[in-house]
């Protein structure tokens, strides 16, 4: 995208990733939005900041990407009293983001979808958290809140209710199904039942500090985001991080991939009444995080990324096991891909369940995993590898089916593309420290982070403050652009295979509810 | 009414009852082992069941008479019906009030009433299992009956006891005509009894539920009942399937009681080896979507045909 030829004039923002930023008034903001889109680009992300007291009003953030890199747009409102350009027009999962942006800020976008995202009556509804004159420490009785689902109207259609609490140990959410007899015809799904205040929490902590919260935004994705927050962190505060911290990241963001695609597989088994399935796939994760207990000391890699590097070693007798362990989940996990390929009743659950065809796909955002099983050929560490990614050449894994079965067999291909990269990590991993010293961050300084998890691009934007402390931290997981998938994966497909299409995307309810 | 036919009767009920519950932890022992997982404990059903015996029951406020009286009217449905199912001996006082039609409305009237407790709270997922479980009834039944019409061909009567007393006199061979029946019973058996591929027992997902679905609102003692009842039917289309397909060991009218004694254990071998089957069964095969349901069922009724013909046609 030029942004000169839309009178925007860029400058380099810092980041491990290619990226810039510019100042957009809200023309100039719609109108790159508008062109991004027609040029393939996605958004990546939106938010607010409260920056009255740098007596700049408030300031909308939107980050979007193409195949150059990451564009910034910054869109100060002086103003308190004003209104946005709605984007959900152009990207339809900026929606979602407008609604949660004015729930922890308070500044609406000209959208029509006004209703409440992330706020549920646990703070007045005249105060925004993410102010900064907000209390943190007060304490509200919860209140009450309706929430206004769509109904369909007709002859035979009905509603069904599903959670927050639901009958298995899973996070919550909540999902109105308007059917008729077994075929949906419309989700909704109602998010936020998990809302933490993380992006508060932050603001009280320390650049070195917030790494740790970072890795508990979405526990499955721990890694992915202590790199992604390491990355903005190092990039706003110039650290040269030793290259074989860099190349053991690597390694980490693998095995972190490799575990929840194991724990994924045996799941979709599992819902499709293949319990089985479960308990081999089961029983191959547990073997992993145990390797990883054993290398790393946390079974699911928490805190072993700090900025400056990782915290933790690689020993020789370690790297390995794990080596070993690589050819193990590679034999078993080839037999277990035939078990699933040829068993019929699997596969017949599998085929043609929750379809997303490649242009609703484009049309709606599709990212991350569930977005390259329906077309949408992206990977970070293919489109702008950083080292030693850039070394490694990594392969891509894509289906154009869109269903069920794509999701699986992209899972399947990644989990062996992992291993392979795993071993090849192994053979390359270089000498050396493996922590730099992070320096001092002057204030106000902006950095990205952006990182392949699991389940697609996952996003830290820092900001700093004075006396090295955090003044803004936006994460971003990629669930948001892909719940609003699920709900249209699901029409005309029939109630009981809702589960089983949920579990195929897996998306993080802690990491979008935040 | 004889004393050994008394002795009998009350044997069959009291070993139905007691049993039932160690047949489900049996087949869920047996899953476990083909998962390559540590099995549960055989005894964890009885557990349950003491469980939840123990604790107060809650009531939702706007339930009906209907929704007390289920768990009672399909208790007593399921004893009744191992009253009249030959599992040990034919020489059963009860079984001359009720015939294999019979035992087939028993069955229903379970299912009626828990249907209509399903739907009695008005949550969704009630609705949603009872529509769901009336919906495999409907396809399953006529099934049963081809099966159960197919043996009183054979015997000339519809009476349980006269049906395995026939069968169990036959020359050791392979009558294609049973065979037949025998794979529509068992693809039956899965289905009414809420096992993979039909329905899944062992699910949380609300939404995939079917028998699952329909006691959700219950606790307690009410819940108990309720389990016990889903154990005893399994139980009682066991024997059913054993008594038709292989009477072999069943005390026929007329010999003593002491036979009885040998009947049991021949009984709990036989109950072992199905119940591995049944988890065989279910380990191999996933869930399949509800719509194909009416495949399999129709399948079985098919079968079910086939085996009448075959006897009619070949009178083997």
């Amino acid at each position: 995208m030029i942004l000169s030829a839309l009178g925007l004039t860029a400058a380099t923002l810092a980041s491990a990733v290619p990226a810039r930023r510019a100042s957009a008034s809200s023309g100039q903001l719609l109108a790159a939005c508008r062109v991004a889109w027609e040029q393939g680009g996605q958004l990546v992300a939106l938010w607010l900041s409260d920056e009255r007291d740098r007596d700049r009003g408030y300031c909308l953030r939107v980050l979007l990407r193409d195949g150059e890199g990451l564009t910034l747009l910054e869109h100060t409102m002086p103003d308190g009293d004003v209104q946005y350009p709605d984007l959900a027009a152009i990207f339809p999962a900026a929606g979602r983001m407008q609604r949660a942006a004015f729930d922890l800020v308070g500044i609406p976008s000209e959208g029509d979808d006004q209703r409440p995202w992330l706020w549920m009556a646990s703070w007045p509804i005249d105060q925004f958290p993410l102010r900064r004159d907000f209390e943190a420490q007060a304490k509200w009785q919860p209140g009450e809140e309706t929430y206004a689902f769509v109904k369909v109207e007709g002859e035979g259609v009905h509603e069904i209710p599903v959670g927050p609490v639901h009958a298995g140990t899973i996070e919550p959410g909540q999902f109105r199904f308007q059917v008729v007899g077994e075929k949906v015809l419309r989700l909704e799904v109602r998010l936020g039942w998990s809302h933490k205040g993380i992006e508060k929490r932050f603001e009280s902590m320390t650049i070195a500090e917030g790494g740790r919260l970072a890795g508990r935004v979405s526990g499955d994705s721990t890694v992915a985001y202590a790199c992604a927050y390491a990355q903005a962190a190092e990039a706003i505060a110039g650290t040269t991080v030793p290259s074989r911290a860099l190349w053991l990241r690597a390694l980490l963001l693998e095995r972190e991939r490799i575990a929840n695609h194991l724990g994924d597989l045996g799941a979709l088994g599992n819902d499709a009444g293949f319990a089985f399935g479960l308990a081999q796939f089961s029983r191959l994760r547990e073997d992993t995080l145990r390797t990883n207990l054993a290398a790393f000391g946390h079974r699911l890699l928490m805190d072993v990324v700090v900025p400056g590097g990782v915290r933790h070693d690689l020993a020789d007798e370690d790297a390995e096991r794990i080596g070993i362990e690589c050819a193990t989940l590679e034999r078993e996990m080839r037999i277990l891909r035939d078990i699933y390929d040829d068993h019929d009743g699997m596969q017949d659950r599998f085929r043609n369940c929750g379809r997303v065809p490649p242009d609703i796909a484009v049309k709606l955002g599709l990212t991350g995993l569930a977005g390259r099983a329906s077309g949408q050929a992206r990977d970070l560490r293919c489109d702008f590898p950083v080292t030693p990614y850039d070394t490694l050449g990594v392969r891509l894994a894509t289906s154009t089916a869109g269903d069920v079965a794509a999701r699986v067999a992209v899972r399947f291909d990644e989990a062996a593309e992992s291993l392979r990269l795993v071993r090849a990590i192994l053979d390359a991993l270089p000498d050396g420290d493996v922590h730099a010293p992070v320096a001092q961050v002057p204030e106000f300084r902006q950095g990205l982070g952006y990182v392949e998890g699991w389940r697609g691009p996952v996003l830290v934007a820092l900001t700093s403050g004075p006396d090295n402390s955090i003044r803004r931290c936006h994460p971003h997981d990629p669930s948001w652009q892909n719940w609003p998938v699920v709900e249209h994966a699901i029409i005309d497909n029939i109630v009981p295979d809702f589960p089983l299409i949920n579990k195929s995307f897996n998306l993080s309810y802690s990491g979008h509810d935040l | 009414m004889t004393i050994t036919g008394f002795l009998s009767q009350l044997l069959q009920v009291a070993i139905a009852l007691a049993l039932a519950p160690l047949l489900v932890g049996w087949v869920n022992c047996c899953r476990a082992w083909l998962a390559n997982k540590r099995a549960p404990s055989l005894l964890l059903p009885y557990r349950m069941i003491r469980k939840l015996f123990a604790k107060d029951a809650v009531v939702a406020q706007n339930a009906s008479p209907i929704f007390r009286l289920t768990p009672y009217v399909v208790f007593g449905a399921m004893t009744c019906a191992a009253a009249i199912v030959p599992s040990l001996a034919t020489d059963l006082p009860f079984a001359r009030a009720a015939d294999a039609i019979a035992l087939v409305g028993m069955f229903a009237l379970a299912r009626v009433f828990m249907a209509l407790a399903a739907m009695d709270i008005g949550t969704a997922f009630g609705s949603l299992g009872a529509r769901r479980d009336m919906f495999i009834g409907f396809l399953a039944e006529p099934a049963l009956l081809m099966v159960l019409f197919t043996a009183s061909l054979l015997s000339g009567s519809t009476s349980l006891p006269q049906i395995v007393d026939t069968l169990a006199h036959r020359e050791i061979g392979i009558y294609p005509s049973l065979a037949f029946a025998g794979v529509a019973f068992t693809m039956v058996s899965l289905a009414e009894n809420a096992r993979i591929p039909v329905d899944n027992p062992a699910t949380h997902l609300e939404l995939t539920m079917i028998h699952e679905a329909m006691i959700l609102e219950y606790s307690a003692r009410h819940l108990a009942l309720l389990e016990w009842a889903a154990a005893l039917k399994l139980f009682n289309y066991s024997c059913i399937g054993l008594a038709l397909f292989v009477p072999f060991g069943i005390v026929v009218s007329g010999t003593g009681w002491q036979l009885l004694l040998s009947a049991a254990p021949l009984l709990i071998v036989k109950l072992a080896i199905g119940g591995a089957a049944l988890a065989l069964i279910e380990t191999l095969s996933a869930k399949m979507r509800i719509f194909r349901a009416p495949e399999f069922l129709g399948t079985a009724f098919m079968l079910a045909v086939l085996a009448m013909l075959v006897n009619l046609l070949l009178g083997a």
